[in-house]
């Protein structure tokens, strides 16, 4: 059975619908990448299996229980946390308080904890007490990450991280992921960017206009399948 | 030394003013959330104070220590029962709740302490005085600025040195990314109501024993307390024990000039610091 499922999972805001009946799964250990255009619906499926959108409870099946009605700190609490698109750190923490918000309130067990983030990312050890506002983008995003991983994650949800940053920092950042699947954690990526969705992910979903085109191992999808899966039309 | 001695007794007033304004000041820079009702809280603490000298006849100190936990479950409820639901982008219906809070406190209270001004009174304390040199001070007066102080103090190591204080500035930067690291934004903010009352408990007792109080009081208190707040900077807790001084200081210079122009220079004092400096002294750096 899939550790994560999302079945016929509609979504949107107000009157705009954005997603139109996605189904999308992820095992455990394992990571998938969901690419698509800007407004084919992958923030809003990021943020509906978070929780910040509230659909219908059997939309979102984790570890088998429905949790597509849960607010997001009930969501977070099971163990799905989200790296937001634009990374969102708090501005008025330092970047070690930050790291810590994702254990607020309760104990939590598992291999992250300061230490393992710091080993994974030593820069923000160095820049542990400066503002989160004064790091650079890729530290940013860096904390970002981190900051989700110390509540122990079983999916760790990754919305747009290589968004405005150079390519030598996004190689960087990808780096650390066969390090989070070893410690135990399944990841869903969302990009943009397919080159780099393609070289690390177990699995790929396009989106298109909040449906799903095109599902598979990178290695069986041609490139003009993508292509019309992501564009929409047909290359001749 | 008149002069000297009227500049002690405007910054021991400040104190109380600011004791006034640390419990709005906390609220309003976790949630955004302007209490109208803050004075009256203070007067409703007041009178829980006075029922419990003289039903249990304890001391004042005591009874507060005893009233503390009531105003913080006052609190509690209140912001998880009603304020909670009035969050949200627009800012008029937190105002229009707490404005109707407001009445509707008042006038419980009249209903059940008649309109009679009463004193909490703290024996010998009330009129004993230290003598430094030729200066005396109060001994209450003193106590209550030095409460100030400590209340500014541990709600800056609240704020700045525990797990609760960070998901204090968290929830107060944003809300939604909180929820996503697990912090339940409605919980904060009762516990941070629920602290706000813990201040106004401390207020209510130096209101109580320091002069005469009656249900109808209140607003004249939140007009004090809110000018400590714009005065110190919107979300400044240091800011705010400023913001106190200075009116305590314009209010107790204006009065030894002419006692019809205490109140009067306050006010004045607060659209001064308003004209030169629009954001307050101490405005928070980040927004």
């Amino acid at each position: 059975m899939a550790l994560l499922e999302t079945n016929a999972l509609t979504a949107g805001y107000g009157d705009f619908q954005a997603l139109f009946g996605v189904d999308m799964s992820l095992d455990a250990g394992e990571m998938i990448a969901v690419v698509g255009a800007n407004g084919a619906g992958k923030t809003t499926l990021m943020r509906s299996i978070a929780g910040v959108l509230r659909n219908g409870a059997d939309q979102i099946s984790f570890d088998g229980e429905p949790i597509g009605a849960l607010p997001a700190p009930e969501v977070m609490m099971r163990g799905i946390a989200m790296v937001p698109e634009g990374r969102k750190l708090f501005p008025s923490l330092t970047v070690e308080e930050n790291l810590l918000i994702g254990k607020y309130g309760r104990a939590v067990k598992g291999p992250w904890s300061l230490e393992s983030v710091y080993g994974l990312f030593p820069v923000l050890k160095e820049r542990r007490n400066s503002p989160s506002t004064a790091l650079s983008g890729g530290q940013q995003q860096m904390a970002a990450i981190a900051r989700a991983l110390t509540s122990n994650p079983r999916v760790l949800l990754c919305d747009e991280i290589s968004l405005g940053l150079a390519p030598i920092i996004i190689r960087d950042i990808y780096a650390a992921f066969p390090r989070i699947l070893d410690s135990g954690a399944s990841i869903v990526v969302v990009e943009q960017d397919i080159g780099q969705a393609l070289k690390v992910a177990d699995r790929i979903y396009c989106l298109m206009e909040g449906r799903v085109t095109l599902e598979g191992p990178p290695g069986t999808l041609s490139r003009d399948a993508i292509h019309a899966a992501y564009f929409g039309g047909s290359r001749s | 030394m008149t002069f000297v001695d009227t500049i002690i007794q405007g910054i021991l007033l400040g104190g109380l003013y600011a004791l006034f304004a640390a419990g709005l000041s906390l609220v309003f820079g976790i949630m955004r959330l302007v209490n109208l009702a803050h004075g009256d809280l203070i007067v409703l603490a007041a009178f829980l104070i006075l029922v419990l000298v003289i039903a249990l006849g304890l001391n004042p100190f005591l009874a507060a220590l005893v009233a503390i936990p009531i105003m913080f479950a006052i609190g509690w409820l209140l912001q998880s029962l009603i304020l909670n639901r009035t969050l949200g982008p627009d800012i008029l219906p937190p105002l229009l709740v707490t404005f109707g809070l407001s009445i509707v406190i008042q006038n419980g209270l009249l209903e059940g302490f008649s309109a009679d001004t009463r004193r909490i009174s703290a024996g010998a304390l009330d009129s004993a005085t230290l003598s430094l040199g030729p200066i005396n001070i109060g001994v209450m007066p003193l106590l209550t600025f030095l409460s100030a102080v400590a209340v500014i103090v541990g709600l800056n190591q609240l704020f700045y040195r525990t797990s609760l204080g960070c998901a204090f500035r968290a929830t107060s930067d944003d809300r939604v990314t909180a929820g996503l690291m697990g912090v339940r934004a409605d919980r904060i903010f009762a516990t941070a109501t629920g602290i706000a009352m813990v201040v106004v408990t401390i207020a209510a007792l130096y209101l109580g024993t320091r002069a005469n109080f009656d249900p109808t009081i209140g607003p004249a208190r939140l007009i004090y307390a809110f000018e400590a707040v714009i005065i110190g900077g919107l979300g400044s807790l240091w800011g705010t024990l400023a913001g106190g001084v200075i009116i305590g200081l314009a209010q107790t210079l204006g009065a030894s000039v002419n006692p019809e122009w205490q109140i009067l220079s306050g006010h004045v004092a607060f659209l001064a610091v308003l004209l030169f400096k629009p954001r307050g002294l101490f405005p928070r750096a980040v927004e």
